[in-house]
């Protein structure tokens, strides 16, 4: 048995160095991880980053030009390193291999490029189209992002809380249970499909997925027949036994053919060490003709027309599908019924068109939100928007001191804030619904609304006798939902009507308390 | 492990298995299993009904006014375990003056350490996030330091339901089981505006010992307020932080200029004398604030403190 090559090592630290950490994200709910460093790996996921830079234009949004570049220079590398949901399915594959020991190799297959190009086509389109839907589907970063949130957290989650009652119930409290929030259910089933699928394709296939459904896989595909290093088998000594073929994912090495479709290569490295003739090496493309490998052919039309219209497509998509608005009204069960005409987009989207067309709903703003009040929503937003997260001010509200969903927001759909700046902006304004509040049904007092304003924009003013009703400054609210979430009666008697677009809300005034305090005068009893 | 200890202890945990193993047969068909409960030690004669105090830290005045009581011991016996609950309900700073003063806090769990407490549990149910709350109260750090223990209260797991017999609008609370289990319970409590009951002290901040507060908005607040006030597991202390009051926009505050330094505190057993104490300090008659009214009247303790033995200081 040969021992691995040096760069599948490699290879195999980063991916696993990247999986942990990308999980990490979206699996801690302490703020830790999504507070350090950290978290600036989510830049270099390939869609993201474009995304990104289509929002802001900003140079650290070129996360996605550093992977260009990586590709043109070593082909998809990313594919077997920088993804985690490549990484995923080595892992189904690797435990699959380890409980079944005995299976066959890979064998070479030709490409679906039907299906690839068709599919890369199609989001696309409907990118051009305005919807980002196929997009929110297809990512890998954002697919991976849905299963890690609405599968393995809510698991990690249960884990944890099992294991904090047992140690609680015995004093000790260095573990602590985290609050459970009931899964959206079409997140959830989304994420069974599409591990169910990953995990058969990966077990039968190897990265079959990435080389068919996978549009980043196939956009760098097309790069990588530029790339200036590549896998190559070496003609001169290779005598087709299928060695390096049986071990390759990707399953793209023809040992008859004594060829190699580095379109379809992620980079896995596996191949190097299996060949006993030595006869696979990673190297530098224009020394190829000279050593007699099979060469690469640069001068494929096809190169440049599909990476064009791919990118193209992607800087087009965004500004078209700013026009596109599918808002769906929210109903809230009501007896006085309070009904939402616009749902509340996080603070930092600056207004739910920009959200809806940049969102590939990856969730790791509803995984880092410390207060869950961002969840995954259904059709709030409309089909194109599906799985988007909202403001959810029923399960909670906003923390008028956090800019977390910003911070870590991967696309440039939630821009990140300045405290000062984020206590400003108002996503929506309270509505008071005088006719379901406890002050006006039951005269007794309650006022759990204003308890909760971080502005006092709802305030309590002199009502009947000693009682205090609600009242909503609007200029002074940030539509953060407290007061919602708060109020007890069913239906709401305030709630937050959403800002289409984001304004600026007016600074509280300050107004200083009157009298001297003298702390020598005697005590009023 | 002496054998009388292993034999107490080997009692001890059998019995709280027992309980635990009770619970879901007796919560629907026997009642409560921890109604009724032993109540807390009944505190010695103490030499005042109430201290006030006023000119100083919250440290020397909490070190001068548990000393005019007889000193921790009085509250604080070996071995006891302790839970301490002051109000860390919101996520803002000290300077806020919307939570405790952690340097209140701290010395407080500093006393009952140096009493012999065997364990000082803290915690609150707060209502902004509990670790952000926690974190920047400044109380987490300052329990930790003087060597209590800081516990969660944000999960439904950690409450269990008790009757409250002497409740008009609230009969039953998922109260926290550490305060239902330990032997000592302080309350400290900041004297603050509040838009919803008008002034939160005392009485007001054992909402923070339950799960569901939506219902005692829901039920008549003021009553509930002064209902949990009956509860058998009265607070054997209740420590009222007034060293740095929110005069209005509370109980959460919208900035710095809503606070008035005024370097007060109250001392007293009587949860029902603090609150008309603290509220007079405030500026307000203790009888226009609903809860202290009802709670006088259904005998939770006295509100009119000239019925009172009172230690003022004045540094």
């Amino acid at each position: 048995m040969m021992r691995n090559h040096w760069l599948k090592k490699l290879r195999v630290i980063l991916s696993l160095f990247f999986f942990v950490v990308i999980s990490a994200l979206f699996l801690d709910f302490t703020e830790k991880a999504v507070k350090s460093v950290l978290h600036a790996v989510v830049h270099f996921q390939f869609i993201p980053s474009i995304l990104q830079f289509i929002a802001t234009l900003a140079p650290l949004a070129m996360g996605f030009v550093i992977i260009i570049l990586l590709t043109l220079l070593f082909g998809r590398v990313y594919c077997s390193t920088l993804c985690p949901l490549g990484t995923l399915q080595d892992i189904f594959h690797f435990m699959n291999r380890k409980l079944a020991p005995r299976r066959k190799g890979f064998k070479f297959k030709k490409p679906m490029n039907w299906l690839r190009y068709g599919i890369t086509g199609l989001v696309i389109l409907s990118l051009l189209t305005g919807s980002i839907l196929m997009l929110n589907i297809l990512d890998p970063f954002s697919a991976f992002g849905k299963i890690s949130h609405n599968m393995f957290r809510p698991l990690f989650i249960l884990g944890n809380n099992i294991a904090a009652k047992t140690l609680n119930s015995h004093g000790h409290y260095f573990l602590l249970p985290e609050q459970w929030i009931s899964v959206n259910k079409a997140a959830l089933a989304l994420a069974l499909a599409w591990t169910l699928l990953l995990v058969i394709l990966a077990v039968t296939r190897g990265r079959l997925y990435c080389n068919t459904v996978c549009p980043v896989g196939t956009v760098l595909g097309i790069l990588s027949r530029a790339s200036l290093y590549r896998i190559s088998l070496d003609q001169s000594v290779c005598n087709s036994c299928g060695k390096c073929s049986a071990v390759c994912k990707a399953e793209c090495i023809d040992p008859k053919k004594q060829e190699l479709d580095f379109s379809r290569c992620v980079g896995c490295m596996n191949c190097l060490s299996p060949c006993p003739d030595g006869g696979v090496h990673f190297v530098f493309a224009w020394n190829m003709k000279k050593t007699g490998m099979e060469s690469p052919d640069f001068s494929k039309r096809k190169f440049l027309k599909e990476t064009g219209l791919a990118l193209t497509g992607s800087v087009i998509a965004g500004p078209v599908a700013l026009a596109q608005n599918n808002g769906k009204k929210e109903v809230i069960k009501a007896s006085v019924p309070v009904i939402r005409e616009h749902p509340v987009t996080p603070p930092g989207s600056l207004g739910q068109a920009r959200f809806n067309s940049l969102c590939t709903a990856c969730h790791l703003c509803v995984s880092a939100c410390p207060t869950h009040v961002l969840q995954p929503s259904y059709f709030s937003y409309g089909l194109n928007g599906f799985l988007q997260p909202r403001m959810d001010y029923i399960t909670s509200f906003c923390n008028f001191e956090c800019t977390l969903c910003g911070d870590v927001c991967p696309t440039g759909a939630i821009l990140p804030l300045k405290r000062v700046d984020k206590q400003l902006i108002q996503l929506g304004k309270a509505h008071f619904v005088k006719e379901n509040c406890i002050v006006y049904t039951d005269h007794t007092d309650c006022g759990a609304c204003s308890e909760h304003c971080p502005t006092k924009a709802v305030d309590m003013v002199p009502y009947l006798g000693r009682l205090r009703i609600p009242e909503v400054t609007e200029n002074i609210c940030i539509g953060c939902g407290a007061c919602e979430y708060a109020c007890p009666t069913d239906p709401k008697s305030i709630y937050v009507e959403g800002n289409p677009v984001h304004l600026q809300a007016d600074k509280p005034e300050e107004e200083a308390l009157e009298g001297e305090i003298d702390y020598q005068e005697d005590f009023p009893f | 492990m002496k054998r009388r200890d292993f034999i107490s202890k080997g009692l001890g945990a059998a019995a709280l298995a027992g309980a635990a193993l009770s619970i879901p047969f007796n919560n629907k068909l026997f009642g409560n299993p921890f109604s009724p409960l032993p109540p807390f030690p009944s505190s010695p004669l103490l030499p005042y009904d109430l201290v006030a105090i006023k000119g100083g830290e919250p440290e020397e005045m909490f070190d001068m006014a548990i000393k005019a009581l007889g000193g921790m011991t009085n509250f604080v016996q070996k071995g006891q375990t302790v839970v301490v609950k002051p109000n860390i309900g919101w996520d803002v700073t000290p300077e806020r003056a919307a939570n405790t003063n952690p340097k209140l806090v701290k010395r407080v769990v500093e006393h009952c350490m140096q009493a012999g407490a065997k364990q000082v549990y803290v915690f609150d149910n707060t209502c902004d996030k509990w670790d952000r709350c926690y974190a920047n109260s400044g109380i987490e750090k300052a329990v930790k330091d003087a060597g209590g223990t800081m516990v969660p209260g944000h999960a439904e797991s950690y409450y269990q339901t008790v009757d409250i017999p002497q409740g008009k609008k609230l009969k039953k609370a998922k109260v926290h089981e550490l305060v239902l289990q330990s032997d000592v319970f302080i309350n400290i409590p900041v004297l603050k505006h509040h838009s919803g009951a008008k002034l939160t002290i005392a009485m007001k901040n054992l909402m923070g010992v339950v799960w569901d507060r939506m219902y005692w908005h829901r039920n008549d607040l003021q009553q509930c307020i002064a209902d949990y006030a009956t509860f058998e597991k009265k607070p054997t202390l209740n420590i009222i932080d007034a060293y740095r009051v929110m005069m209005k926009n509370g109980p959460r505050g919208v900035s710095e200029a809503d606070v008035s330094l005024m370097k007060s505190q109250i001392v007293s057993a009587d949860m029902v004398a603090a609150d008309a104490a603290a509220a007079k300090i405030f500026g307000q008659e203790p009888e226009d604030i609903g809860h202290i009214a009802l709670a006088d009247e259904m005998g939770v303790g006295v509100m009119s403190l000239d019925k009172l033995n009172i230690h003022r200081v004045i540094l």
